[in-house]
């Protein structure tokens, strides 16, 4: 079905009773062209750029529970380009101009809202890094602006400027930036790819690889049944290594919880996304009126997808710095998810050393603002067997020839690098 | 998540901190370059029970080694790290 004014109206008259599914929920077939590990929005992403941009069709999409389970469905929904580093400025822009044009290309809403990113800074030096990157922001062609402190009290006066040791001095603010509705993200891939014939099959996990007897990876083995595969890519997040396991593949890539919080609903305080610079934590407000916030991962290895107290009072503390207005707010909700920490904190989309494989993953905190740009890269080095020009650099053997991304300087272990 | 350390008792996480799989030691500079990227960069993600260091840097500065369940958080030993740390290097 094609969503539009129209169709509104005609449902509206119905009491919205007739709407019909957005996608078909497939049953496997023998054999496609490729086949993707996980339903989260880059595995969705990636078969609807192969079925509507590469003229590849025959795709399933495997994920082991609903789609957007995983982190997808559990992130704060921050998109940005604020970007730096080669590599990560062309990818992280290519990715920011899709959200631009998600909407139309998909046919489906997905709240995409351009409503500004504040990252504050708290120092000189801090001013200067950030006028850096502005500024090589600008130069590759992406909006930048750098505020002082009566630029940002304009924005948001309810902040804490003359915090004792750490006074908001201003922010590097890129307009573009915003939010968008995770959940919609994953149903607008999902609605676009289904309607190409692509295969979405649910409560399907993949639990090994077929390979022939040069150990090229022909299918896949799961638990509605073995799937034959022309190609199989790998999307599965925080499951990265255990799904790289199945092929004997070791990874530069550990697992960490990573929490996020969503405060009761208030009346519209906060105008976009804000950051603070002295420590970590950002957060914006949903169109409900809640404050989603979070900060930095828990710091130790976990599959449980649930964090501990010391991570959220940080969180909370590093709230109450930036604005002690929030502190009667009452916290609604809490949950975690899983990320896949690289090692240098940036993302993987190559081919692995088992033929046939493919892998995109090392996302951390990052990956859902990557979603469009990541579909369409790994859908390109799935079809060409080439990286896209704009994602060339996040090969799987950097770690080796020393062409790490280190845009923070932050991966799973910071001390290590 | 609380780590009943061996010399302080039970104690909130939030009093240690955390260097990862106990596993790894440190190659020798003569085992090479594919020696150093396996400890430095590549693990193996442990899904299940996990032998890793913590640090009682808010209690007895214990270096700890902790026996953890990395689907559950669930601790199931805790003894001291004897000899952790730089005294390893090129022992396997
Ligand atoms: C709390 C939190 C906040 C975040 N905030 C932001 C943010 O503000 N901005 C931002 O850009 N990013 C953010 N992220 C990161 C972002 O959510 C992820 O990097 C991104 O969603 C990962 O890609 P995905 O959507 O494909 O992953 P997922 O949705 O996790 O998809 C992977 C899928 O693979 C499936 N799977 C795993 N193993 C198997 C198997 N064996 N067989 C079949 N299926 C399998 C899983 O069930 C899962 O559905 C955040 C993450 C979290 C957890
Ligand atoms: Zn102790």
């Amino acid at each position: 079905m094609k969503y539009s004014i129209f169709s509104l109206a005609r449902a509206a008259l119905n009491g919205h009773k007739n709407w019909p599914r957005t996608w078909r929920d497939a049953a496997p077939k023998k054999h496609y062209d490729v086949v993707i590990i996980g339903g989260g929005g880059h595995g969705l992403a990636t078969a609807w750029f192969l079925a509507s941009r590469y003229g590849i069709k025959n795709v399933a999409v495997l994920e082991k529970g609903w789609i957007g389970s995983g982190n997808a469905g559990r992130n704060t929904t921050i998109i940005r380009s604020n970007y730096m580093l080669p590599g990560n400025i062309g990818f992280y822009e290519l990715s920011m101009k899709l959200w631009e044009t998600m909407e139309q290309d998909l046919n489906y809403n997905t709240m995409v809202s351009q409503r500004g990113i504040v990252n504050l800074y708290h120092s000189d030096a801090q001013r200067d890094a950030y006028a850096r990157r502005g500024n090589a922001m600008r130069i590759n062609g992406i909006d930048a602006e750098l505020l002082d402190q009566d630029g940002v009290r304009k924005m948001m006066p309810f902040l804490n400027f003359e915090h004792a040791r750490f006074p908001i001095q201003g922010g590097l603010l890129q307009r573009r930036a915003g939010t968008a509705r995770h959940d919609a993200v994953v149903w607008g891939y999902a609605h676009a790819a289904d309607k190409l014939g692509v295969d979405i099959i649910q409560n399907c996990e993949v639990t090994g690889f077929t390979r022939d007897k040069a150990g090229k990876v022909i299918g896949v083995e799961t638990s509605r049944g073995a799937i034959g595969a022309g190609k199989v890519g790998m999307s599965v997040a925080g499951s990265s290594s255990r799904v790289a396991a199945m092929a004997g593949l070791r990874l530069p890539i550990e697992s960490h919880v990573l929490q996020a919080f969503v405060s009761e609903a208030i009346k519209p305080l906060i105008p976009g996304v804000v950051t603070f610079g002295a420590g970590h934590f950002y957060v914006s407000q949903s169109d409900k009126g809640g404050l989603v916030f979070g900060g930095d991962i828990d710091g130790y290895n976990s599959y449980a997808q649930r964090g501990n107290m010391p991570t959220m009072e940080d969180v909370c503390e590093g709230g109450m710095a930036l604005m002690p207005i929030i502190g009667r707010v009452r916290l609604l909700r809490q949950w975690g998810g899983i990320m896949d920490m690289s090692m240098d904190g940036s993302p993987i989309i190559d081919r692995t050393p088992v033929e046939g494989l493919y892998l995109n993953a090392g996302w951390c905190y990052g990956g859902f603002k990557a979603t469009p740009g990541a579909g369409l890269t790994f859908a390109h080095l799935l079809a060409r067997d080439e990286p896209h020009e704009e994602a060339a650099r996040y090969r799987l053997d950097r770690f080796r020839t020393g062409w790490t991304i280190d845009e923070k300087g932050m991966g799973a272990q910071p001390n290590l690098h | 998540m609380r780590i009943a350390c061996p010399y302080c008792g039970p104690r909130e996480n939030g009093e240690f901190s955390y260097l990862g799989d106990a596993t790894p030691v440190r190659p020798s500079l003569e085992q090479g370059v594919d020696a150093m990227l396996d400890y430095v960069f590549l693990r193996d993600n442990v899904a299940g029970e996990m032998q890793e260091l913590w640090y009682h840097g808010g209690g007895c500065r214990a270096w700890l080694k902790v026996t953890r369940n990395t689907l559950t958080h669930e601790i199931s030993a805790v003894e001291a790290a004897r000899g952790a740390g730089a005294a390893k290097v090129g022992k396997r």
